[in-house]
């Protein structure tokens, strides 16, 4: 199948004015600035002419080659001023590259921000139509989608209403319905459903993937990772400007939290050891009953988790050690805490802790997994603690899950655990 | 709807050149919106709507007439002094809303065109149509006028949409200039009203042409509202009005200059737009 989207080696240059007063956007300025350089060239005639040496060239987009096929949900992630959004802008023919090319085979509709060209002024009807059209529809399209759009956003009421008197929730939600009514063949999504209550995001997470299902291609920016994870069927990672990762959605989120470092199912320190004159951590890692012998990072949600870290004692003592580990979610959620309940005083020696998560008790994301051994007596103490040291992505392969109710759409929560109910008619 | 056309779009640096005057015309439903847009807001927003536009050229009229013709004696070529000043009055008002329209709507529109691709030539074009519904609403206070003086306008009147599209030309490319120059330089709204004030004064709105001595007129003429002027007197008040034809053929010409030279400047510095604004 041919690529939908194909840019090559896509630049994109802005030149950053360093000049002394930072106002230079103003004609005054300007005037000030071309009268002073005419003014030293007739001093120095023999100087070169020359571009003012504060301003600095800034390639926001470096060399990016990116094939999408018809389809792909691609989620593109980055630090902030990674060039994300110059890329979607570029790819929306908002700005223009300054070298490289892009083809898209397909009509492109972008929502960089619900409710562009929304008047305040303007009834909610005035303005489905008003930012219909602006997003790139026809008069009768927009006619024909006009009662869907009105029964997606839930605006029934206040139709004729300035949309200036809107709750910032039904703002949203029109605004949003419009664009998301929308049908063209390749959809650019940056951020909007940082928006809305949660009710109204899972209504607009299933729109969008019945979006994909029919076909269509979507490109998506978040820092929401989870979102990212249940919504992309590949990610990019973008930064200064470059693809620095592409994969699937755990691969990439992972590199992402990673800086592309080390295997983190798994860590062995073979020099500077975390820890202190009592316990020096020796290593670490995610396992499962069935990969028992190494670090595995992707685990089936109905897979137990074992997390096992070796450390050694150094010394007797009359300290009670406590080895325990936290869990974070891609979210920066801590999902859990979990320590050694039983109290043990440890001899001088090599020891190896298991801790079993449940199957059928995580969700499906990244999670991240820190690893210390503390002590509670006689004074509180912690050993070490190495932070976010391992990681692992439980998947949800979707269907034969006893977790996940009959339906698709991405399930919440740090955990997801499977519990026992009781039901009786009363 | 549209997935069974092949849609094949190229985007590389300086692409947008060779298909801008066919994205022109595809986004012309986009125009009748923003157009629609700007009048819906503007007999929305004011409460007086369109009694607004009738009042202003009639209360700056009053003033005139008691100024000009009253206190300052100024020949008015056998009209009444308040049909010569309204007649002058019109096209003027209809030029500077219109150019201040369209000097400022770029940066009006910025959320639009930071935001979604579309040829940026349409936002001031639109945003003149709104001043040009203004002018068909305060020519009403011209009809009681004609009658109360029996000044009538003949067969010449049917020239009148000549004239009123010199003046829009010399708007709109007046305007795309300043337009362009708003989004770089943001102090370039400070001098629009001076501009537009000072144009007031060397244009005939509140005089005749004939109080100028033939030798500069057509010096006077390079003011492009001068010949537009000009034209709406002789189309609308009938047979005794000289037209100045000499006049009106240099502002033909600065028109299409300045025309070209709006567009022209706007083409040039319109890819940067959304990088800027």
């Amino acid at each position: 199948m041919t690529s939908i989207i194909s840019i090559e080696n896509l630049h994109k240059k802005y030149t950053l004015k360093h000049s002394k007063s930072n106002s230079s956007n103003s004609f005054r300025d300007e005037i000030t600035t071309q009268a002073k350089n005419l003014f030293n060239t007739l001093k120095n005639p023999n100087q070169r002419k020359s571009n003012s040496p504060s301003d600095e060239e800034f390639w926001a987009l470096n060399g990016i080659n990116l094939e999408v096929k018809q389809g792909e949900r691609l989620g593109i992630i980055g630090r902030n001023g990674a060039g994300k959004s110059t890329l979607l802008k570029v790819i929306s023919r908002i700005i223009e590259p300054s070298k490289g090319r892009i083809t898209l085979r397909g009509r492109v509709s972008s929502l960089l921000e619900v409710g562009t060209g929304f008047h305040p002024e303007l009834s909610g009807r005035e303005n489905i139509y008003l930012n219909g059209a602006i997003l790139g529809m026809s008069k009768q399209e927009i006619a024909s989608k006009f009662d869907e759009i009105v029964e997606f956003a839930e605006v029934e009421k206040f139709l004729d209403t300035p949309v200036k008197h809107y709750s910032s929730g039904m703002y949203v939600r029109l605004a949003f319905a419009v664009a998301s009514s929308l049908d063209p063949e390749i959809l650019i999504i940056d951020e909007v459903l940082a928006v809305g209550d949660a009710r109204f995001q899972k209504k607009c997470l299933g729109k969008m993937e019945d979006a994909s299902k029919s076909g269509r291609t979507i490109l998506f920016v978040s820092h929401s990772m989870g979102t990212i994870a249940s919504m992309c069927s590949r990610v990019v990672e973008i930064s200064n400007g470059r693809i620095i990762a592409d994969g699937s959605p755990s691969e990439t989120i992972l590199h992402y939290y990673t800086n592309g470092l080390a295997s983190p199912a798994a860590i062995t320190y073979n020099e500077r050891h975390p820890g202190d004159e009592y316990i020096r951590f020796l290593s670490g890692s995610i396992k499962t009953e069935k990969s028992s012998t190494e670090g595995v990072f992707e685990i089936d949600i109905s897979e137990k988790v074992i997390v096992e870290m070796t450390f050694e004692v150094l010394q007797d003592s009359e300290i009670d050690f406590v080895p325990n580990y936290n869990c974070y979610t891609a979210d920066g959620v801590c999902a859990f805490y979990c320590h050694d309940t039983t109290k043990r005083k440890l001899k001088k020696g090599i020891y190896v802790s298991r801790c079993f998560i449940p199957a059928n008790f995580l969700n499906a994301t990244t999670y991240f997994v820190g690893l210390a051994v503390s002590s509670y007596f006689p004074i509180v103490r912690v050993h070490f603690y190495d932070e976010s040291c391992l990681s692992f992505n439980v998947q949800d392969p979707l269907e034969g899950v006893s977790t996940r109710p009959d339906t698709g759409i991405p399930i919440p929560g740090a955990v997801r655990p499977y519990l026992n109910w009781d039901i009786r008619r009363v | 709807m549209n997935s069974s056309e092949k849609i094949h779009v190229v985007i590389e640096a300086g692409r947008t050149e060779s298909t801008y005057w066919k994205d022109l015309w595809s986004y012309r439903e986009l125009f009748f919106f923003l157009t629609w847009r700007d009048v819906l807001v503007r007999y929305k927003q004011t409460v007086f709507g369109v009694l607004w536009a009738l009042l202003k050229p009639l209360l700056t009229m009053i003033v005139f007439v008691f100024i000009f013709g009253k206190l300052a004696k100024l020949p008015s070529d056998g009209l009444p002094y308040s049909i010569l000043v309204l007649t002058g009055m019109l096209p003027w008002l209809f030029f500077a809303t219109a150019f201040a329209e369209a000097g400022n709507s770029l940066v009006n529109n910025r959320n639009i065109i930071s935001k979604i691709y579309f040829p940026r030539l349409i936002v001031p074009i639109s945003s003149v149509m709104v001043s040009l519904l203004d002018l068909f609403i305060s020519s009403l206070i011209l009809i009681p006028l004609a009658i109360w003086f029996g000044v009538f306008p003949d067969a010449r009147i049917l020239l009148l949409p000549l004239f009123v599209l010199l003046a829009m030309g010399a708007a709109i490319g007046a305007g795309l200039l300043v337009a362009s120059l708003n989004v770089k330089y943001r102090d370039f709204g400070y001098v629009l009203p001076f501009v537009i004030q000072f144009g007031m004064y060397i244009s005939p709105v509140a005089y005749s042409t004939s109080i100028l001595p033939e030798k500069w007129r057509l010096i006077y003429a390079l003011n492009p509202m001068v010949g537009v002027i000009n034209g709406f007197r002789w189309c609308l008040t009938g047979q005794n009005t000289p037209l100045y034809i000499d006049t009106v053929l240099v502002s033909i010409c600065v028109v299409i200059v300045l025309l070209f030279s709006g567009i022209y400047y706007f083409r040039a510095s319109e890819k940067s737009f959304a990088d800027v604004i």
